[in-house]
């Protein structure tokens, strides 16, 4: 069975007032429990609207979202599993601590789920070590972490809540290459440990490229959905909605273009490479 | 040429901290040059980019903005109409409810005619591609669009430098063309000289020189092919090679002969090509 299932889903912004705005409109989405799901779009085709409807922050304006096939906004008491149950990580997310230790605010999460000291302590640890955040700053105040650092501590925040359902809003924005590598590594281990399902909101398609399920969305509408080689197919289409191919789908196309025989579905360098290796000697060249 | 800014050994340490975010950088950069600055987090870019008009000044050693000490106080508005800043966050930057308002702001301020207003706000608002938008409210505008007005908004002020620190971080695909197209239109069709800091290998590739930064001083310094060829070096320094190299390195390491300075997608395609022909 499906995990979320949102049907119909519609949320408008100031209804009923000169500014109203459809951010979403009557999306329908399924997505089962342990995907890697990314979800794309340009700035303000809704995919932040979508996501905070995952955890009951946003009420929708029309349809409905489930999770284990149960309505999140039945009751005062669904709502609240739907945000333990729902860990979602939103922009530049490390604004948000406001503990006076680094502990304190990882462990914010679990007090709150009302669970004992020795368990709160094993899931801040673990949490932190997940994200490759040092022990040794527990006691240090968040304010003092270098902006990486904060980064982590934030991310960890929600992860030992132990979400069964991780929801990360652009997390590697701002970050250095290596940093970004890091810890899009960490994330895909938790879901490889835990068989958490994560959706990652991103227009970085080499982070895309990672998910086994591509969500895109433009206008408030999800206009392609499929594996990465088959929504990436769809070159046109991405362009003309302001996203853009991953650097091997795009040169792949422009050496199509130029006459080179290959086979269609290549988004990743490996793949690319090889295809070109594998046309060298035949004389594959324009004549 | 006389470099229009010339760094002379400067270290800048910021309070309460006990490692300096630059450590003895030198630097001259001539003028209608396009610099893509390139470094870790923490490695002083963006405490570089501040020191370019006067935000900061250096506890040691000395700035000079066309020949303008930036320590001296009676220097400081010369030579914020020289250097304009565009930062990470668009919406940061807005102070007007109209577009044009937006960028007339900052000249209206210098005390700039109004009839030379007028001329100013429309060429720059023309030259970044918003001017069919200037009687828009910013705050609709796309993150793309919003970076385009507070770049029009630096132009508006005739500057000979633009120092963007990360303009793009904050943008979609789209919004990241729209604004590097811009910053090197203004370079090479106004002989602008244009800063870019940034994250992104791939925004590097256009520019004619390409330095990266560690712990406060410049660790390279060169064209971007020679840079970009140098894998194991920018790997060192937490960065990577754009696609484009990674992919050449791989074909050659298999026996192809392709050159590590084809990195524009269209120039590997091509380069592709030719050697399989």
């Amino acid at each position: 069975m499906s995990l979320i299932e949102l049907r119909g889903l519609t949320h408008i912004y100031s209804q009923g007032t000169p500014f109203e705005k459809t951010a979403i409109d009557g999306i329908s989405l399924t997505i089962d429990a342990g995907q890697t799901v990314a979800l794309i779009g340009h700035t303000g085709s809704g995919k932040s609207t979508l996501i905070s409807h995952l955890n009951a922050l946003l009420k929708p304006s029309g349809g409905t979202v489930l999770l284990d096939g149960q309505d999140i906004f039945a009751s005062k008491a669904s709502i609240r599993a739907a945000r333990f149950r729902v860990g979602v990580v939103f922009q530049y997310p490390e604004y948000q601590l406001f503990e006076e230790t680094v502990f304190a605010d990882i462990a914010y999460g679990p007090k709150n789920l009302k669970l004992d000291e020795p368990e709160i302590d094993r899931r801040v640890r673990e949490a932190a070590a997940f994200v490759g955040l040092d022990a040794g700053v527990f006691d240090r105040s968040p304010l003092e972490l270098s902006g990486g650092q904060k980064r982590r501590a934030a991310i960890a925040g929600v992860l030992a809540m132990e979400p069964d359902v991780l929801v990360l809003d652009e997390p590697t924005a701002g970050l250095d290459p290596a940093g970004r590598e890091d810890l899009l590594a960490r994330l895909f281990r938790w879901h490889e440990i835990r068989g958490a399902t994560i959706l990652l909101v991103t227009h970085d398609m080499s982070i895309a490229n990672r998910c086994e399920r591509l969500v895109v969305m433009a206008e408030g509408k999800i206009v392609l959905d499929g594996a990465p080689e088959e929504v990436f197919a769809h070159d046109g289409q991405l362009l003309s909605i302001g996203l853009d191919l991953p650097a091997p789908a795009h040169i792949a196309k422009l050496l199509r273009e130029r006459g080179l025989d290959l086979p269609a579905g290549i988004y990743t360098l490996d793949r690319l490479a090889e295809a070109i290796l594998a046309l060298r000697g035949k004389g594959a060249g324009p004549c | 040429m006389d470099p229009i800014i010339r760094i002379n050994n400067i270290s800048y340490t910021y309070p309460g901290s006990d490692k300096p975010a630059l450590d003895g950088l030198t630097l001259d950069i001539l003028p209608g040059t396009f610099t893509a600055v390139l470094g870790s987090n923490g490695s002083g870019k963006s405490t570089l980019a501040k020191h370019l008009n006067a935000i900061l000044t250096p506890s040691a050693g000395k700035v000079y903005v066309d020949g303008m000490d930036t320590t001296d106080e009676g220097n400081l508005l010369a030579i914020r109409r020289r250097v304009g800043m565009v930062f990470q966050n668009p919406d940061n930057q807005i102070v007007a409810n109209v577009v044009e308002d937006d960028v007339a702001f900052a000249p209206e301020n210098l005390g700039v005619e109004p009839h030379e207003i007028r001329r100013r706000v429309d060429a720059a608002l023309r030259q970044v591609g918003m001017y069919e938008f200037r009687m828009h409210a910013p705050h609709l505008l796309s993150g793309g669009q919003k970076q385009r007005v507070a770049i029009a908004g630096v132009l508006a002020m005739d500057p000979e430098v633009l120092v963007l620190d990360e303009p793009t971080a904050m943008l979609d695909p789209r919004g990241r063309r729209e604004v590097l197209a811009a910053a090197e239109s203004l370079c090479r069709e106004r002989g602008i000289t244009v800063v870019l800091i940034t994250h992104h290998m791939d925004e590097a590739i256009r520019a004619d020189r390409v330095l990266v930064l560690d712990k406060g001083r410049i660790a390279l310094d060169g064209a971007p092919g020679e840079i970009f060829s140098q894998t194991a070096a920018l790997e060192a320094l937490r960065l990577t090679v754009p696609e484009t190299t990674a992919l050449i390195t791989r074909l050659n390491a298999a026996g192809m002969r392709l050159p590590t300075t084809a990195l524009t997608d269209e120039a590997c395609a091509a380069a592709i090509m030719e050697a399989l022909s």
